[in-house]
């Protein structure tokens, strides 16, 4: 923007101390927790002072130098971590591809029908996307036993696309509002079905607000704690499921740096996804959510 | 005591039963079916698992599914036609709901047909009816501090009372600014604590016969009394600490005298990882006794296994046998320090003690009663302004009825 | 569109919806009008490993005839939204007509558990929404102004708060903020007072929540409003430069109203999912002096030994409503854009 070049000195400072000091917090406890993944429990979260993360004194007397694996080779190796990443791979795949899918189809209807039912529609959406999950989740629970679909990954996979469902209905539907309906429907004059004109000439130009989108539902699906530590049975749980069991229960103990290294673990692909997609974020955006 | 002769003499069998060790990858069981586990998820469940698992061959099926939401799903899981699990892993508590909803068998049939090796009082009897096998048991009780308890120059305490005077000495010899320690953090953990104190005192939680909640009399504001007392000699963030960052400040070496699991007591002093100055001078005991009380103050526990009852005769036959073999004195003699096993020829460790010491005190089990869960929920939300000093006791057991009643309403066991 | 068509688009979208969201939904508002049957309890005597005791059981056999009768229980009407543990009209009634002045009346209303959580879930809403807009909206002014080489690291660090799984994000958090961890023992050592604890007073408790709030959702703030910032028109901002407009008129009257229609969006998306707060409740260990609606339908179904549906349910539908009450002057708007796009 022009005025950059224009701004007084102490604005700047300003903003510039602003932004310093934003990107320490959002980043530091991120630093922190890696940091801390190589560290023994009992100077992680020393309950004695934090300087012993930094020194590592109980890791150098329980593992002879300050940094040490044994997290990661706990929750990799001795508990089977990588099952749960081969799971969340599969679940948030597919999660993301069966939503949008659905989900284009479905918001390109709503944009393009000045039906009252459409409007219903999206309301009911709203409506359904403020129910705690967690009721929803046991309600599931009896059916799914009696149909034996209870446990497995496909069942998993379609609830959290229905419980995903709303928010990529709205997200598509303004998205779809901000292409001009004179493109799809002078198609149409032209002689194409509606799914012609859908295919031939929408699909070209909804890709930014569709990983706009997809983004979000990927980030549904990989952090939802409510639906898959329910429905998921031990040998398909995720890796969110798996970080809580690491955590322990009332009457015994967990091993929480376990859960550090995991969690580290389950962070570096969603900064990969983020580094990657950065662009699409935000320009997604731009042109999904602008007619709100 | 009846127990404590039953719990004595599986302390004894020891050697009897070493002589007698099968051989592990044969389980020698009889018939064929499925046996599916819903368990718990923590260490000595594991193994229990691993060893059913085991037990698996051409004409056996076995497959195990430990989550911490077990809880959750062996309502529904078991409510189905065919079951989903044969096997229900439970304890005191999560073994109710099965109970009112019928949904596991009298195992009593299967007991004399293959329950050659487990003991008499591991046998869960319901109305006479065996409904589950325990395998072991838990409880809260006290860690103490030797080198602490000696420089302030107490004895070990044996009542609350004590426990209280001895921490005043203890804050004012300037050894530790708070020298007590409890999960009091509202939820389960709070009402825990109520619920150990209250049985301390040897009084009921509810009126014989019925669902009518007795709490609010003397013993009610005793215990209430005694919680908020100790709170005094507590760190600031008391109301945030559950049992697992008890054992943290534990091992940080800031609390003389705490209450605390048996199940946590080994990771107290495990040299792996425990702090070696505080583990070399950690000690358990019974729970202390409350109010002139006999008992130690704290419910025992125990974890057992139970079998469903929506499954074929065939599938409940092997899975009974598998998970005998699960428990058997093989498996406890194999892992010895997993838990406070309640298998013939378990010798209780170092840090078995204080379960033990609670179950030869004569404590009180945690009680089994239909509606118990409703109170330990109302419990375990009204509590919390209490503890945190916001309200005085009157108020909180008059907040606990109200919650208890509504929810026993809902519930259908009071009108 | 034709009616066809359409439904030929939606189906899929709608059929997942409909089984999985509207049918749980429909059973839930159901459940929520019953109590159980009437326990019919007989004394037994149990046995256990440390002893025999007398105690009740409920005859099952009873029951399952009951159940067979009417399998859903008894119905109860509204009962279970009015009683205690729920909207608590005859305590309100009695507290209202018999008290000791205002701060009777508040310590007495907020005793009660469904208004406890009811305060902090409002506070929560209407505090964290604005102020994680407002933060979302400086970072994305603040990140315009930098050169591109530093742009993209900065966004990249901003998403961070917002990608991390909630639970975990309120974990660590926490962990920071124990009096002995990193962030606790600096702020005893900036104050002066070592026993000062960010945990143990409810007003500080709800601070710390608060600005986990705000640092987690302001960066899908940041986001929506930099994506929006692209778009501003150049010539509009050069014009109003030119007529001599300050840097802040530009923002108030140029900035601002472009923006408008994102933060619309922005603010019902979050207003809802503030609404719905639970995980920091938990992570945080926060019961004692915060609890939510969220956590009470968590607690009646998942936190403790017996689980209570009905109840649970009850929660579930008032907090639907509460949702549908604070997003209905979106919906109206929304509602207007429609009969527009129709005419």
């Amino acid at each position: 923007m022009s005025f950059a070049s224009r701004r007084p000195a102490a604005l700047h400072a300003l903003v510039v101390g602003f932004l310093i000091l934003w990107v320490v917090a959002a980043a530091f406890p991120f630093a922190w927790t890696v940091w801390g993944s190589f560290k023994a429990e009992a100077d992680f979260f020393s309950r004695q002072s934090w300087w012993m993360a930094i020194e590592g004194t109980r890791t150098q007397a329980q593992t002879g130098s300050a940094f040490t694996l044994a997290g990661y080779e706990g929750a990799w190796v001795k508990n089977e971590f990588w099952k749960a990443a081969i799971n969340t791979l599969i679940v948030t795949l597919s999660v993301t591809i069966i939503s949008l899918t659905i989900g284009t189809l479905g918001g390109y209807a709503l944009a393009r029908s000045s039906y009252r039912y459409a409007f219903w529609i999206l309301i009911a959406a709203l409506v359904f996307r403020a129910m705690p999950h967690i009721t929803l989740v046991s309600g599931y629970m009896l059916p799914f036993f009696q149909l034996n679909i209870w446990g497995v990954l496909p069942t998993t996979i379609i609830v959290l696309v229905a419980i995903n469902q709303p928010f990529t209905l709205w997200m598509l539907h303004s998205f779809f509002l901000s292409i001009p309906k004179d493109l799809d429907e002078s198609a149409m004059v032209d002689g194409c079905t509606r799914f012609q004109a859908f295919r031939l000439v929408i699909m070209p130009v909804m890709w930014p607000g569709v990983i706009t989108t997809g983004l979000f539902s990927f980030l549904l699906g990989y952090n939802d704690f409510a639906v898959t530590s329910m429905l998921l049975s031990q040998d398909n749980q995720t890796m969110v499921p798996k970080i809580a069991s690491f955590l322990g229960s009332i009457q015994n103990e967990g091993n929480v740096m376990y859960a550090v290294a995991a969690v580290v673990s389950a962070t570096v692909p969603l900064f990969l996804l983020v580094l990657f997609f950065q662009r699409q974020i935000v320009s997604g955006l731009t042109a999904g959510a602008v007619k709100g | 005591m009846k127990f404590t002769k039953t719990f004595a003499a599986g302390a004894v069998s020891l050697a009897a039963l070493i002589a007698g060790t099968a051989a592990f990858a044969d389980c020698g069981i009889q018939g064929a079916g499925s046996v599916r586990i819903l368990s718990n998820d923590f260490e000595a469940l594991r193994i229990v698992n691993d060893v059913a698992t085991s037990c698996a061959t051409a004409a056996v099926t076995v497959t195990a599914n430990a989550t911490a939401e077990h809880k959750n799903i062996q309502g529904p899981a078991l409510t189905v036609n065919p079951a989903e699990y044969s096997v229900a892993v439970v304890a005191n508590n999560s073994i109710v709901p099965l109970l009112n909803e019928d949904l596991i068998r009298p195992l009593d049939d299967l007991v004399a047909k293959y329950g050659q090796s487990l003991q008499p009082n591991q046998l869960i009897k319901i109305d006479g009816k065996v409904m589950a096998i325990a395998f072991m048991g838990n409880g809260q009780h006290m860690f103490y501090r030797k080198d602490i308890l000696e420089k302030a120059g107490v004895a070990v305490p044996t009542s609350y009372e004590e426990v209280l005077v001895a921490a005043q000495k203890i804050k004012d010899a300037g050894l530790m600014d708070y020298p007590l320690a409890a999960s009091d953090k509202p939820g389960w953990d709070l009402a825990a604590e109520f619920v150990n104190m209250y049985l301390g005192t040897g009084a009921d939680f509810f009126a014989p016969g019925s669902a009518e909640l007795a709490i609010d009399n003397e013993n009610g504001r005793k215990v209430l009394e005694t919680m908020r007392a100790m709170t005094g000699f507590m760190n600031p963030d008391y109301l945030t600490y559950d049992a697992n960052e008890l054992n943290k400040i534990w091992d940080a070496g800031s609390v003389a005298i705490m209450s605390q699991w048996g199940s946590l007591a080994g990771a107290a002093t495990d040299p792996a990882t425990a702090n070696a100055d505080i583990a070399a001078n950690t000690a358990f005991a019974a729970a202390p006794t409350i109010g002139g009380g006999t008992i130690p103050a704290a419910a025992l526990w125990w974890d057992g296994f139970s079998i469903a009852k929506n499954i074929s005769d065939a599938d409940a036959e092997v899975s009974f046998q598998a998970m005998v073999k699960g428990i058997s004195p093989e498996t406890v003699a194999a892992h010895p320090h997993a838990a406070t096993w309640l298998v013939a020829g378990y010798e209780p460790g170092p840090a078995a003690v204080g379960v033990i010491g609670n179950a030869t005190g004569g404590a009180r089990a945690y009680p089994m009663q239909p509606y118990m869960g409703l109170l330990h929920t109302a419990l375990s939300a009204e509590l919390a302004d209490f503890i945190a000093g916001k309200e005085e006791a009157d108020q909180a057991l008059a907040d606990v009825k109200a919650a208890y009643d509504t929810a026993a309403k809902e519930g259908g066991f009071l009108k | 569109m034709p009616h066809r068509t359409f439904f030929a688009f939606i189906l899929p979208s709608i059929l997942a919806m409909a089984l999985f969201i509207t049918l749980p939904i429909i059973s839930v508002v159901v459940q929520s009008l019953f109590v159980q049957h009437e326990a019919v309890l007989i004394t037994v005597e149990n046995c256990t490993p440390f002893g025999c005791e007398t105690q009740t059981r409920v005859d099952t056999e009873a029951m399952a005839k009951l159940q067979e009768e009417r399998p859903l229980g008894q119905f109860a009407g509204f009962a279970n939204y009015f009683n205690r543990n729920h909207l608590a009209l005859s305590e309100i009634a009695s507290i209202l007509s018999d008290n000791q002045g205002i701060g009777d009346i508040v310590g007495r209303v907020f005793n009660l558990p469904f208004y406890k959580a009811l305060s902090f879930t409002l506070v929560y809403c209407f505090l964290v929404t604005p102020l994680a807009m407002a933060l979302g909206f400086a970072i994305a002014l603040a990140v315009n102004t930098l050169p591109r080489l530093l742009k993209g690291p900065t966004i990249f660090v901003s998403i961070l708060p917002m990608i991390i799984t909630p639970l975990v994000g309120s974990l660590i958090l926490a962990w920071m903020f124990n009096p002995t961890g990193i962030l606790g023992a600096s702020l005893q050592s900036l104050t002066g007072d070592p026993t000062l604890s960010l945990r143990a007073s409810p007003v500080l408790t709800w601070i710390v929540l608060l600005a986990y709030g705000v640092w987690t959702n302001g960066p899908f703030s940041f986001v929506v409003f930099y994506a929006g910032l692209q778009t501003v028109p150049q010539d509009t901002v050069e014009s109003a430069k030119i007529d001599g407009a300050s840097r802040w008129e530009v923002i108030r009257h140029v900035i601002i109203p472009h923006l408008a229609p994102l933060a619309t969006f922005v603010a019902l998306v979050q207003l809802m999912d503030n609404f719905r707060v639970f995980e920091p409740i938990v992570g945080f260990s926060a019961e004692a002096n915060a609890t939510s609606l969220s956590w009470l339908v968590f607690n009646d179904l998942v936190g403790q030994d017996s689980q209570l549906f009905g109840s649970a349910a009850a929660t579930s539908v008032i907090t639907i409503i509460g949702v549908l009450m604070l997003v209905a002057p979106v919906l109206r708007r929304t509602w207007r854009d429609f009969t527009q796009k129709a005419v």
